[in-house]
């Protein structure tokens, strides 16, 4: 184990340790530096990691892997609610509509559908209304991604309070599939699995170990990659074949399918003091600036772990610029959001509860950063940290299995690695244990009575000159 | 960069280069990132982020070069940024909200709304400008551990 203050968190991203070859891909692209080579394997520093899902994308051997749930799952529960993420909407061929995909979806093991994309419709009014709120927090950062949330909580501490606590479209769908069921059905609550369909680990994370909420309310999640083949052979072409049952399931607007690429949130809230912001590492540049305070006349900031939003999530299928435009298209097409909502009564009912959207409790901070706990202690570590870091080469090769030079002085003051981790100064170490042996093996017992060295000698019968080795060992010797 | 270390007191100096809008910020987030690993608490290193920022900032609007340097001991966080610079002809008229002396094409940029050294005062416990007209500035910034 390679943190001290080790705490246990749910991840969904996992390595495949025979598939690994231990080389610097993933520790060099993991935003968080979560990722140590020890031993030849890659291993991620638990309190570290927000299964983002960059490690799985980088991975030239597939040895980083999503433990999501399978569909075979179903058969535990009599009565299975999928909650598909919008994103799933953009993943079969231009012109499949929204209701083919949720009539589909009650053809191969669901009973019920709630859609995720009304979530999204019913959460987005309420971050209006909280936006539209003056004062206050400035900027107000988005709970939907959960890589971000948990991006904060470990790397911008100081950040969550920017988290606007309003739940995500997803939780939105889970608590509404759990009123539904028992409302429309008569099966004990602990009878149905409530699944989300998803596009990537986070929300895997999310689920099992949920921010700001109390409970899970979700069976687990089922990667989109998973359903999309079962969906694909069975996907009901005819619209006069989908059924009663999928059209009235049939409940988010395009807004709220749009939510499943950069800028869909931002656009189904309205308002112009927005950002949005894809991609992980864009994503820490804007909360760094957020942090310097240069963003206060910004209400609210989109922000999504992937490249694109959801649709660019590490357990989707189809190529995400595609598939970016096809939300696009999708999201202009149907009844718009405020037309659905006014002849939806379900919705209005939802919408007139206050509470109900908010989180049940605040995203605490997960800081993991700091040196040590007494901080008298931490300075002297940070001092003897930055003499290591002014000895090492600053060439950030990974081969320590640290990410960077800076990393690897870190994890030293934290007695997790050895200067000698570095190949350089292995190198340099092995030089100047070769000179000492010159060295000793020159000297001559005073018994044999001969002082005179003789490499000169060596030197006419040799071919090479001095060995670098030897050169290295002169200093010594004065 | 320096560090000067004993014990419990910190040092660091960062360079902070005039007109280098890309660069800007770059000290301000090595200085949080220190405060961070030390163990500061949240209240601190935003206050610290926040006004090491804005002063860090002034020394990329208004002058040549300068230094951002961070001394941190187990009381307080002391920032002092110095810069080679015009200098402020009236410091009582810059802590003035709105106040500003930045050029427009700074202004075009988001910058220079003069809300730097006001920003400065509320975030540190105390703020100390020495100011000479065609030499430089010197602000000092303290930051109560509590």
């Amino acid at each position: 184990m390679h943190e001290s203050e080790l705490i246990e968190y749910f991840h969904s991203v996992h390595l495949m340790e025979d598939k690994c070859k231990g080389c610097v891909n993933c520790i060099k692209r993991c935003p968080t530096e979560a990722i140590r080579v020890r031993d030849g394997k890659a291993h991620i520093i638990e309190a570290r990691c927000i299964d983002c899902g960059e490690c799985v994308r980088i991975c030239p051997n597939q040895a980083k892997i999503v433990v999501a749930d399978s569909i075979e799952r179903l058969k535990l529960y009599k009565y299975n609610v999928a909650l598909p993420a919008p994103a799933i909407y953009s993943q079969f061929r231009e012109g499949t509509r929204p209701d083919q995909v949720l009539a589909t979806l009650l053809f191969i093991g669901f009973d019920y559908v709630v859609d995720v994309a009304f979530g999204a419709d019913l959460v987005g009014r309420k971050i209006r209304e909280a936006i539209e709120k003056p004062g206050g927090i400035r900027p107000l950062i988005s709970s939907a991604c959960p890589a971000v949330v948990r991006l904060i909580q470990v790397r911008f501490p100081n950040l969550v309070e920017h988290i606007l606590p309003v739940i995500s479209p997803m939780r939105a769908a889970a608590k509404i599939a759990k009123q539904q069921v028992s409302r429309e059905l008569d099966v004990s609550n602990d009878r149905i699995g409530i699944w989300f369909i998803t596009p990537c680990p986070g929300k895997v994370s999310a689920i099992n170990e949920p921010a700001g909420y109390e409970d899970a309310i979700i069976s687990g999640a089922i990667p989109i990659s998973e359903v999309y083949p079962l969906i694909r052979e069975k996907l009901i072409r005819e619209p006069a074949q989908v059924d009663e049952l999928a059209q009235r399931l049939h409940r988010g607007s395009g807004m709220g399918i749009g939510w499943a690429r950069a800028g869909g949130e931002n656009q189904s809230i309205g308002g112009s003091k927005q950002i949005a912001v894809d991609g992980i590492h864009s994503v820490i540049q804007i909360l760094e600036d957020v942090e310097r305070g240069k963003l206060s006349d910004i209400d609210y900031i989109e922000a999504q772990a992937c490249i694109g939003g959801c649709v660019g999530g590490v357990l989707t299928v189809e190529n995400p610029f595609i598939t970016r435009r096809r939300i696009r298209i999708l999201a202009t097409e149907g009844a718009s959001e405020e037309e659905r909502i006014r002849n939806d009564e379900l919705a209005r009912e939802m919408l007139a509860r206050e509470d109900w959207f908010h989180h049940d409790r605040p995203i605490e901070p997960r800081p993991t950063l700091k040196l040590d706990d007494d901080m008298a202690t931490a300075i002297r570590k940070m001092e003897q940290m930055e003499q290591i870091l002014d000895s090492l080469p600053g060439l950030d090769c990974g081969s320590c299995g640290a990410p960077n030079c800076q990393a690897l002085a870190e994890d030293v003051v934290r007695g997790l690695a050895t200067e000698m981790d570095c190949v350089f100064k292995l190198r340099e170490r092995v030089r100047q244990l070769a000179g000492e042996m010159m060295e000793l093996a020159e000297k001559v017992p005073p018994a044999m009575g001969q002082t005179e060295k003789k490499p000169e000698k060596k030197n006419e019968l040799g071919e090479h000159s001095p060995e670098p080795g030897t050169q290295a060992a002169e200093p010594g010797e004065s | 960069m320096v560090v000067e270390n004993n014990k419990t007191t910190l040092h660091y100096k960062f360079d902070v280069q005039g007109g280098d809008f890309t660069k800007a910020g770059d000290a301000s987030s090595r200085v949080k990132k220190i405060l961070q690993q030390i163990g500061a608490g949240p209240e601190i290193v935003r206050r610290v982020a926040i006004a090491c920022y804005e002063a860090e900032m002034n020394v990329v609007i208004h002058a040549h070069r300068g230094t951002v340097a961070l001394d941190a001991d187990l009381a307080r966080v002391t920032i002092t940024v110095e810069d080679a610079g015009p200098g402020i002809e009236d410091i009582d008229q810059a802590m003035t909200p709105g106040f500003s002396t930045a050029p427009d094409s700074v202004r075009e940029m988001g910058f220079g709304a003069g809300m730097g050294l006001p920003n400065m005062k509320n975030c540190s416990s105390e703020l100390i400008i020495e100011s000479q007209k065609g030499v430089g500035t010197t602000v000092r910034m303290i930051f109560d551990n509590a």
